[in-house]
Order: structure tokens, then sequence, then C-alpha cells
């Protein structure tokens, strides 16, 4: 039995945790669930997800939200198979868990408003507020610059291993990455750097295959 | 060598903190004044490059984040004190769900409504009545959710206290008392009967008294 991801492979939260299955070669079905129609805000997608959001899944009896969450067991439930995503031991996984605490806190918060005035609210048909994003991207320029700075003296966030500390950003960049923000990263040679390597990796480009994005 | 926790006066450091008490592990404590801006100086940038509190030092590692510094507190001391983390993995995916629904859903509106509230008046800053009144509005939607879990639960993650339960003690101490909104958890009866249990721990009575902020 396989477990059922409740979502759309185009947004962003659902991303990460199909990127979890990918990386860790975890057979998943996608179960759609419309945002365009507001489907997360109806009752039976409430009785998975409280909140009205996606992701969620089911596994068998067993029923998790918050897409973090969800990376987080699957990574240790299959800790032994495919790419190791939480470090080896002790003291590096609580510095994977460290920056991918330091996305949620600082790169997601800015992340997010930027990508809902610069990609989803012309795609509604409502106005960009200018100035709220370019105050976002003056924030924005602070936080990458200790980005850039970690980056200089580690291959990856967490040390010389891609883990899930690298994988939480990646779903909420490629979408920034599709807007002007992307100068920002390509002006930054670490950060440059290290987004053209994670997103080298086949699990990427097959989540870009299945979202549509990609040739 | 002992570890140290950074500015354990403010509350997000309290969540650290607390998980320090409950497993009963040693630790000294320095002070750092965010009212005079001490976390801007280099020597705290040198050990938090974004700046913010808290940070925990063990020996030559060193560790940021406060739910990060919690997990990691939690799995090293596994063996001593209360099991935060759940018994098995689904339970411990469960203590992430809620985690994550701490930081992504209750902190942000608490933490605006901290801030133009508690702080805006000692720093000088004017308060602002627009993200109150929202902030307000939000989190009541949070705790409605809230209400519905802990009538089926004692806890968040379950019938056993965990670190989810523990990361909402220091600045819901704030919500029932500086900010002066204590009816947001008693009007609902499981949340209180939640927030009586959690805050009435011997831990957080510890907590709370000795490193009470002076303002």
């Amino acid at each position: 039995m396989v477990v059922k991801l409740y979502g759309q492979v185009t947004a962003a939260c659902p991303q990460r945790v199909v990127l979890c299955f990918l990386e860790k070669e975890i057979e998943f079905e996608i179960v759609h669930v419309d945002l365009d129609t507001l489907e997360q805000k109806k009752p039976e997608h409430l009785l998975r997800q409280p909140f009205g959001q996606v992701p969620a899944i089911e596994d068998g009896d067993f029923k998790l939200f918050e897409s973090r969450a969800i990376a987080r067991y699957y990574a240790t439930r299959y800790a032994d198979q495919g790419t190791n995503l939480l470090g080896k031991f002790l003291e590096h996984r609580a510095i994977v868990d460290q920056w991918a605490d330091v996305e949620t806190h600082y790169f997601n918060v800015l992340a997010f408003p930027i990508v809902l005035n610069l990609v989803i609210k012309p795609r509604l048909g409502e106005e960009c507020d200018v100035v709220l994003v370019e105050e976002l991207k003056a924030k924005l320029g602070v936080v990458l610059d200790i980005y850039e700075n970690r980056l200089a003296s580690n291959r990856f966030l967490a040390g010389d291993e891609f883990t899930m500390a690298d994988l939480t950003h990646m779903p909420a960049m490629g979408y920034l990455m599709r807007t002007d923000v992307n100068q920002m990263v390509k002006a930054r040679v670490n950060m440059n750097r290290w987004w053209e390597e994670i997103t080298a990796r086949p699990a990427w480009k097959k989540l870009m295959k299945m979202a549509g994005f990609e040739a | 060598m002992v570890l140290t926790i950074y500015a354990p006066l403010f509350a997000s450091s309290k969540r650290a903190v607390v998980t320090l008490v409950e497993k009963g592990v040693e630790f000294e404590s320095v002070n750092v004044d965010l009212l005079k801006g001490e976390q801007r100086q280099p020597e705290y940038i040198a050990i938090q490059p974004f700046g913010k509190i808290p940070v925990l030092v063990d020996g030559d590692y060193k560790i940021f984040e406060s739910r990060a510094i919690m997990r990691y507190i939690a799995e090293k001391y596994r063996s001593q004190g209360p099991d935060l983390l759940g018994k098995t993995i689904e339970e411990r995916g469960q203590v992430e769900q809620w985690l994550d629904v701490e930081a992504t859903s209750y902190h942000p509106p608490l933490l605006a409504l901290t801030l133009n509230i508690v702080f805006a008046p000692l720093m000088g800053f004017p308060a602002d009545e627009k993200v109150i009144k929202e902030s307000e509005e939000k989190l009541g939607e949070v705790l409605d959710v809230y209400e519905a879990q802990l009538s089926k639960n004692e806890y968040l993650a379950g019938d056993f206290v965990s670190l989810a339960d523990l990361a909402h003690l220091p600045f819901t101490e704030y919500l029932v008392g500086a900010i002066g909104k204590a009816y947001m958890i008693k009007d609902r009866k499981h949340v209180s009967a939640w927030w009586d249990k959690i805050s009435n721990r011997a831990a957080w009575k510890e907590v709370s008294e000795k490193y009470a902020l002076p303002v």
C-alpha cells in the first residue's frame, strides 16, 4: 500500500514532500487537491488538515500534515534507503535541523510574500504590492549574505553533504528564481554554485518535470 | 564542560531553557540584552550570524534556532527525564507536526502581538493597531483548531507531553500576562485545561521565575 500525498504538485509545500519521496526512493501517489477552487478549505480536506492547507499524507492508518514534519518523518523511517537527509550522527543532525529551521524563520517569511506578490497575485488578476516587494527584497539580501558566507566554507548548508536543510529551501527557491530575484542569487558566487549543484540532482529534475516546468 | 545558553530572559530562549530543565541537564547562561541591541554586537554575531537568540554552546559545538536546540537536547538526553519525542517514529512524527504548527501558524501572529503590545512601549516604536487586530483574529482561528485537537488528546501530539507543548510556553505566557488577552486561552475549555497543565509543570514554573525579564 502506497502513501497518499494530498496536494498539488505545482504548490511549494507539497513539492517539499515529493522531493523527499524522490530522494528517498519512496513510492507515492498524489491525490490532487485543487487550490484554485479552494478545495483545501472544504470539509473533506479539513478532516485531513484542520488548518485548511496542503499537504497532508495518509499512509495506511497513519496521517500527518506540515510538509517539513512529513519530510522529517519519512527521512527517519527510511533512514537506510536513498539519500541520507538527516546527517550521520546527532551533532550533525542538529545542524541539519538548525538550517532547516532557518528556512522556516528567516527565508520563507520573506520568500513566501515575494512569490505571492510577483507570481500568484498576477495569475489571479490581483495587484502586486510593489513597495512591499522592494522592502522584502532588501531584507532578503541581508539574509542571502549570511547564506553566502555560510556556503563559502561549506559545500551544502549543513556541511559536506546534501541534506534536508538544502532540500527544504528548494521549492520556494524554485519560484523565486523565476522572478527578478534570480539576480540576487546569481550575484552571489557561492549561492549560485550551491543552487546549480542542487538543481542538477535527478530528484529535482524529476519534480520539475512532474510539475510541468522543464522540458 | 557545561552547556551554555544565551539570552535566557527572552521568550525564544526559554523554549530551550525549559527543555534543559525538564531533562535535568546542568547548564550555565549568559545574558544578552535585546533591549540594548546586544545581539547585534560583533561578538554575538560571531556565534549567531542572523543576530537572533538563542544559541547553545557545548564546548566547540554551537547550535542556534530554539526548536533545533530543543530537538538536540531531547535526543541527546533521551534516557533521562520525560521522553519529549514520543516512543515510536510515528509518535515523533506527530510531535514534529505540532512543533511545525507552532512555528508556522501559532508563533507568527503571537509574535506580532508581543512586539506591538509588550515591546513597542519599551522600545519606543509605534504599535500597529491594524496588525494587532489581524493577529488576534489569526491566532483565534489557530486556537479554534487547537481546541478541537485538545478535546481528543490530552496533549498536542497525543497522551504524552512533548516538545510540541513546551514550545508554546514562553510566548503564551506573554499572551495571558503582559499582552492582556488571557481570555483567548481561558474561553476555550480544552485549550485552557491544557495550558493549566503545561504551565504548572515544575520545570516551567522554575524557568518562569528564575529567568523573568525585569520589565
